[in-house]
């Protein structure tokens, strides 16, 4: 276009301003894209849940168990397929820190639920064999560079005296969709019960249900309900993904947390680069001016200061998602799987360039529409 | 003919009739042009002199259509400009009028060629007739060899000379220049007026000029003053004042 050197010739009239506005554009966006690909590994597990899964957990909360004859009652209802109870174990892998979810299993029908999770044949065959077998995702194994014949060790106190839990992986599962979960670690339903106190036998924490349909969710979910009503153990039946937002809410509502900071880090781009923008033009009056007495029209002064703005931010703000693009894995792999996996999705890339986009043209609006008032007599004679 | 009587005929190319320009400033009214005549034709050369305030730059902004008059008419060729809109009135200026102003007003970071691009780019030109424009308007102004210099790398007067050639690339109807020497030291003044009295004598053009200096005046065809709101001719201004002397 034959007006782009006007546009280029001007963002480089001062080239500090420029560093400076395009640097704040493209660590704003790096910024942006980071948090939001946080965010997205947060909720993910909300988003994969499987909407013909149920979860059935106590009423009164996670942590409280439920008989575990209630698995009977419940594969009883109409449109049910599987049904799987866990427990959660609450070991210590060395040290607190090495914080991973493990899971009691019902191994019988573990797989039968979690469709989307798969463990190779030979590897799951001698899990079920194995009293102190272990399964864990692909993620975690990586974490601690575990491989199938090691022995773990977890310490855990909630079952008595601190004792010591000796475990072999046995296999390593995966996780068909991407992002998924593959940090978990499942011991043997057989395990657990011979060596826990008497009086907490013969309960289950939670149940998985796998439907016909997902049509039946809700009737599934209201029968389990109103069947274990003004019993002393009255259940809470939820989708997987209800489930697992509340899950995700009892970290902390990390979700608002990072929105917050991303808003902050926006509204200050803005205000940066509207000032910046606003400086820029107020220097330029008279030529604008001249521009305008030569035969410029007005629409096309503020679309010259846009394009400007938009340039600016456009530059700025390719550079920050590149730099994301090539950080975000970096990162991700130095996390050992302490967090979700980070994926940087092309829905995070392209509301990042919306975003360079809206800032731009935000902070090019108000100069622009004075440049486009500005009356050329008027300028002329303030020089 | 250069006539301030309002009777001029209907061949001028510039015809100005009862020119008003009232600005408030503080609720306080300010008649500066009242009821102005003028009547141009194509080729002549007006100087317009008046003490600083007398309404000179008024006049110039109303003839360019950068500014609207509070009352009265200008036809330019056939075109009363009184009445235009805002957004007709930037076409128009953009085929009809070449500005030069005091300060010369050049785009810093742009070249000297590409300035003196800048109302072509508003023509449908293609790259190759703009550059032989500009070409052209440049060598007019006596400045080929100095094409891709920036502003900074001009001296005063050459700078002016870049905004001529700017105003004359797209061979406007008309010339204004609001002190086009008002800025530079004799010799380049001079330089200037040389090049202003060619764009009439060889190239033909219609110019008014404002300037406060006699010598810069002395060159045009007929100089004006502008008088408590209106033209009036110099030697008529003479007369004017001998008659107040004698009085
Ligand atoms: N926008 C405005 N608002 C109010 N008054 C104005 C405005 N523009 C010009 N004036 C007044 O109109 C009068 C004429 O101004 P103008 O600039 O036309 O004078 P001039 O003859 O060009 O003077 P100079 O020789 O100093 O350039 C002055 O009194 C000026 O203060
Ligand atoms: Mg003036």
């Amino acid at each position: 276009m034959k007006y782009s050197r006007l546009i280029f010739a001007n963002l480089f009239r001062k080239k500090i301003r420029l560093v400076l506005t395009v640097g704040s554009f493209a660590i704003a966006l790096f910024l942006f894209t980071f948090l939001a690909v946080v965010r997205g590994a947060f909720s993910r597990n909300t988003e994969l849940a499987g909407a013909d899964r149920l979860v059935v957990i106590n009423r009164v909360g996670l942590i409280n168990t439920m008989p575990l004859a209630y698995g009977d009652r419940i594969r009883q209802i109409k449109g049910v397929k599987y049904v799987t109870h866990n427990n959660w174990f609450g070991g210590v892998y060395q040290d607190e820190k090495n914080f991973f979810p493990q899971f009691v299993i019902d191994p019988a029908n573990q797989l039968k639920v979690m469709t989307e999770l798969h463990v190779p044949d030979d590897q799951w065959k001698n899990f079920l064999a194995d009293r102190q077998g272990a399964v864990v995702g692909r993620n975690l194994a990586k974490r601690f560079k575990w491989k199938v014949g090691d022995r773990i060790p977890l310490q855990n106190a909630l079952y008595g005296s601190t004792k010591t839990w000796e475990f072999n992986l046995d296999g390593i599962y995966t996780n068909d969709k991407e992002g998924g979960d593959e940090s978990q670690f499942w011991l043997q339903w057989d395990y657990f019960y011979e060596n826990i106190p008497d009086v907490i036998k013969g309960q289950a924490g939670w149940w998985v249900l796998k439907l016909d349909s997902p049509d039946d969710a809700v009737r599934v979910g209201k029968a389990i309900d109103d069947g274990f009503a003004n019993s002393s153990y009255e259940t809470k039946t939820e989708t997987e993904s209800a489930f697992q937002a509340g899950f995700a809410k009892q970290l902390g509502n990390i979700q608002l947390l990072i929105t917050a900071i991303g808003s902050v880090v926006f509204f200050t781009l803005l205000l940066v680069t509207g000032n910046t923008m606003a400086i820029s033009i107020r220097e330029r009056t008279s030529e604008l001016a001249v521009l305008k007495a030569i035969g410029y029209s007005d629409r096309f002064v503020l679309f010259f200061v846009l394009a400007e703005s938009l340039v600016i931010a456009l530059i700025g703000g390719l550079l920050g998602l590149g730099l994301a693009f090539l950080a975000i894995p970096v990162v991700g792999a130095n996390l050992n799987g302490m967090l979700p996996p980070l994926l940087l999705s092309a829905t995070a890339l392209g509301l990042g360039v919306l975003l360079a986009v809206f800032v731009g043209v935000a902070s090019g609006l108000l100069p622009g529409i004075g440049a486009m008032r500005l009356r050329v007599v008027d300028a002329l004679r303030r020089v | 003919m250069i006539r301030v009587d309002g009777r001029g005929d209907s061949t001028s190319l510039i015809k100005v009739r009862g020119l008003n320009k009232t600005y408030s400033r503080g609720g306080e009214q300010i008649q500066v042009l009242q009821g102005l005549n003028l009547d141009v034709d194509r080729g002549d050369f007006v100087a317009f002199m008046g003490p600083s305030g007398s309404g000179k730059t008024t006049l110039l902004n109303l003839l360019g259509g950068l500014d609207v008059p509070s009352a009265g008419s200008i036809t330019v060729d056939g075109d009363e400009i009184t009445h235009m809109s805002a957004s007709k009135l930037t076409q128009w200026r953009a085929r009809h009028v070449g500005f030069i102003f005091q300060m010369y007003n050049l785009i810093p970071v742009l070249t000297a060629f590409q300035n003196v691009e800048l109302p072509l780019l508003l023509t449908k030109l293609s790259k190759s007739d703009r550059r032989k424009h500009v070409e052209t308007a440049l060598g007019v102004v006596g400045l080929s060899d100095r094409m891709n210099h920036y502003p900074r790398q001009l001296s005063g007067g050459q700078e002016q000379r870049v905004t001529i050639a700017r105003a004359i690339v797209s061979d406007p109807t008309f010339l204004l220049c609001d002190e086009p020497t008002g800025d530079l030291d004799r010799k380049s003044a001079d330089e200037i007026m040389a090049l202003i009295d060619e764009l009439v004598g060889k190239y033909n053009k219609t110019i008014l000029m404002v300037t406060h200096d006699p010598q810069v005046a002395a060159r045009a065809h007929t100089t004006l003053h502008l008088n408590k709101g209106v033209l009036v001719e110099a030697k008529a201004l003479q007369e004017g004042v001998l008659a107040g002397g004698a009085a």
